[in-house]
């Protein structure tokens, strides 16, 4: 079943187009990363289809038109999580993680509401910094915490921008494993812009290759990370070897004059 | 709950952990309410005329009471007639400069900002310098220097959502707009100091002061009635205010209206401001620090960071009037002084001890 389907979608702040006329399908249950350089549009993509941002063409979620429905009901069904969050003013991680049934809420929190937030810091195994100050976490914490506030808003997606950026090998692997195992529990389906093209070939269902705001090419992870289509999109010379049967991408050199964006 | 239930269930433990962590906020905000009780029950007894804390109560309920407490001509001219009305004004004053520094500080995400943040408090300096000054104004008569006051506070606000609306409603391009509007009236009331005699100059800075002492009744009602029609719909927005707190991406992504919350908010804040100020001249202290106080006592989520920062900024203008005008009495200091004495050694010793990060 489609979960996401984007047809003809095109953005521009003021007259530089970033996306320009995109088709992607986001299947249910699945882990779709969006892969390419800076500036190829990833973290715009996801944006338009959180309605962050308002782009041409449709985007359908769960056959309904995203663009118009109302905020409220977005935030009922996409939950995003952003590459960095500013630290929110003396909160909590519960209160953090509360926040992301706001789209549920008029105001007073039932006790529905504090139940899903604690078993949703127990299902990430966040429960010992249930009191912590959000301020206060580590990287790798923030962003699982963060994972957290999206789930609690029990969405049918999850939109995630860079989740791995600035994390440690370890932290890394946890936030992706994290975010595997949600999409197979759960049975929604994830989105995320990622750079670590590594990353995205183990713990992907589908890969988009975005350069310049187009598509160059999808496809599961085994397909599409060929040699030639790194060098294309990256501008870099790159040897695809296999591990644990998929993809391992070894930079080599950057490929002057052919460098994407 | 026994601690070997709450052991097999996490996910209860969690929720038990959490409620008493509101508990301790909610213990917080009768506290305040107790210590303006009794803070107010003092400062009703501090003057010229001698009366007791008990007396001073006694009269106040005999009021409501009547077949219940006893009172007599003496402390209820005193009380109804001479302090109460100014003691309630120093509490709902700083209520409301309170509350409006806790709004801005949180949907323009900057700990420096309070309702005068948007060139509030020279807007109306300027207003009160042109009927002190020019003898101009919007109003007339005894309403003049307060009608003007509040007129180009209002004013002031329109002017910064002007502009910062030409470049969208971020939290840099109101506070541009707002420092650009406040050197534009700050310039303004320069010029009218400079052309006004001496007395004029010297009652126009005596206006930006602040003090209670023009207090009335009719003041503290009006500023009572603004607060409480504003109030409620800043408290039903502090979901959105802590989502701002998180950016303003992240807001929207939680289906948050992120300028319309941001333009309702700083509208309803500078309305609840000018009530304030027109009738008591710049107090500017309470709306920046109370909010800061209070953060560092109970945390940033502002359903009850609103509501406890009022009563912190209630307190503490009500403590400094107390202390201005016994201190040196019978010379009664200028509140706007006293906010600042007083304020600044309690949030440096909070801000020194502080063990969380409360930005």
């Amino acid at each position: 079943m489609v979960k996401i389907s984007i047809k003809d979608l095109t953005f521009s702040y003021q007259s530089n187009k970033i996306l320009d006329d995109l088709n992607v399908i986001v299947d249910d249950a699945e882990i779709l990363s969006l892969v390419g350089p800076n500036g190829s549009g990833k973290t715009t993509l996801i944006k338009c289809i959180d309605r962050i941002l308002k782009p041409k063409g449709s985007i359908l979620l769960e056959g309904q038109d995203v663009q118009s429905m109302k905020q409220q009901e977005i935030a009922r069904r996409l939950g995003y999580v952003p590459q960095s969050s500013s630290t929110p003013l003396a909160t909590t991680v519960f209160d953090t993680v509360l926040m992301g049934r706001r789209p549920h809420i008029s105001w007073r929190v039932s006790d529905a509401d504090l139940d899903k937030v604690a078993d949703t810091l127990e299902l990430l195994n966040l429960q010992e910094l249930a009191m912590r100050d959000f301020g206060q976490l580590s990287g790798g914490q923030k962003q699982k915490v963060l994972i957290a506030r999206a789930l609690a808003q029990e969405p049918a997606v999850l939109l995630l921008d860079e989740p791995t950026s600035n994390l440690d090998m370890k932290h890394q692997l946890d936030v992706m494993e994290t975010i595997s195992s949600l999409v197979k529990e759960k049975g929604i389906s994830a989105v995320m812009a990622i750079h670590d093209l590594n990353l995205a070939a183990r713990f992907s269902d589908t890969l988009v290759m975005l350069k310049k705001g187009v598509v160059y090419a999808a496809g599961a992870p085994n397909d599409l990370l060929s040699e030639k289509n790194i060098s294309e999109v990256y501008g870099v010379e790159a040897l695809v070897m296999r591990s644990l049967d998929k993809p391992c991408i070894v930079p080599l050199r950057s490929l002057n004059g052919a460098a994407a964006g | 709950m026994s601690a070997a239930h709450s052991h097999d269930n996490p996910a209860a433990d969690l929720r038990e952990q959490y409620e008493k962590f509101i508990s301790k906020k909610i213990f917080c905000l009768f506290a305040f309410i107790l210590a303006i009780i009794l803070l107010a029950g003092y400062a009703a007894t501090r003057g010229s005329a001698d009366i007791r804390v008990a007396d001073v109560y006694a009269t106040i309920l005999a009021r409501f009471f009547p077949g219940y407490f006893q009172t007599n001509w003496f402390s209820d001219t005193i009380v109804w007639g001479l302090r109460l009305h100014r003691i309630l004004l120093a509490i709902v004053g700083g209520i409301g400069l309170a509350i409006a520094g806790a709004v801005m500080q949180g949907i323009l995400k900057n700990p420096l900002a309070s309702p005068f943040t948007l060139g509030i408090s020279s807007a109306a300096g300027f207003g009160a310098a042109l009927a002190i000054v020019m003898g101009a104004g919007f109003v007339g008569g005894q309403w003049l220097i307060v009608g003007n006051a509040f007129i180009f506070t209002v004013l002031a606000s329109f002017a910064v959502y002007g502009l910062a609306k030409y470049k969208g409603i971020t939290p840099e391009t109101m506070i541009l707009a707002g420092i650009a509007i406040m050197y534009l009236f700050s310039a303004m009331t320069s010029f009218l100091q400079y052309v006004g005699h001496a007395e004029q100059v010297q009652e126009v800075v005596f206006w930006m002061m602040g003090s209670l002492g023009r207090s009335s009744w009719d003041k503290v009602w009006i500023v009572t009635v603004v607060i409480v029609v504003c109030f409620p719909y800043l408290l039903l927005k502090s979901w959105d205010i802590n989502a701002l707190g998180a950016g303003d991406e992240t807001a929207k992504s939680l289906g948050v209206n992120v300028e319309r919350t941001r333009v309702v908010c700083m509208m309803l804040v500078s309305f609840i401001t000018a009530a304030v100020i027109c009738f008591t001249g710049t107090i500017g202290f309470i709306g920046l620090v109370s909010p800061h106080i209070t953060r560092m006592i109970i945390g940033g989520d502002h359903r009850f960071l609103l509501p406890i920062s009022g009563l912190a900024g209630g307190l503490l203008l009500l403590a400094a009037d107390t202390v201005a005008r016994t201190l040196l009495a019978p010379v009664i200091l200028p509140v706007g002084i006293m906010t600042a004495f007083l304020g600044v050694p309690f949030f440096v010793y909070l801000f020194m001890h502080r063990k969380k990060e409360f930005w």
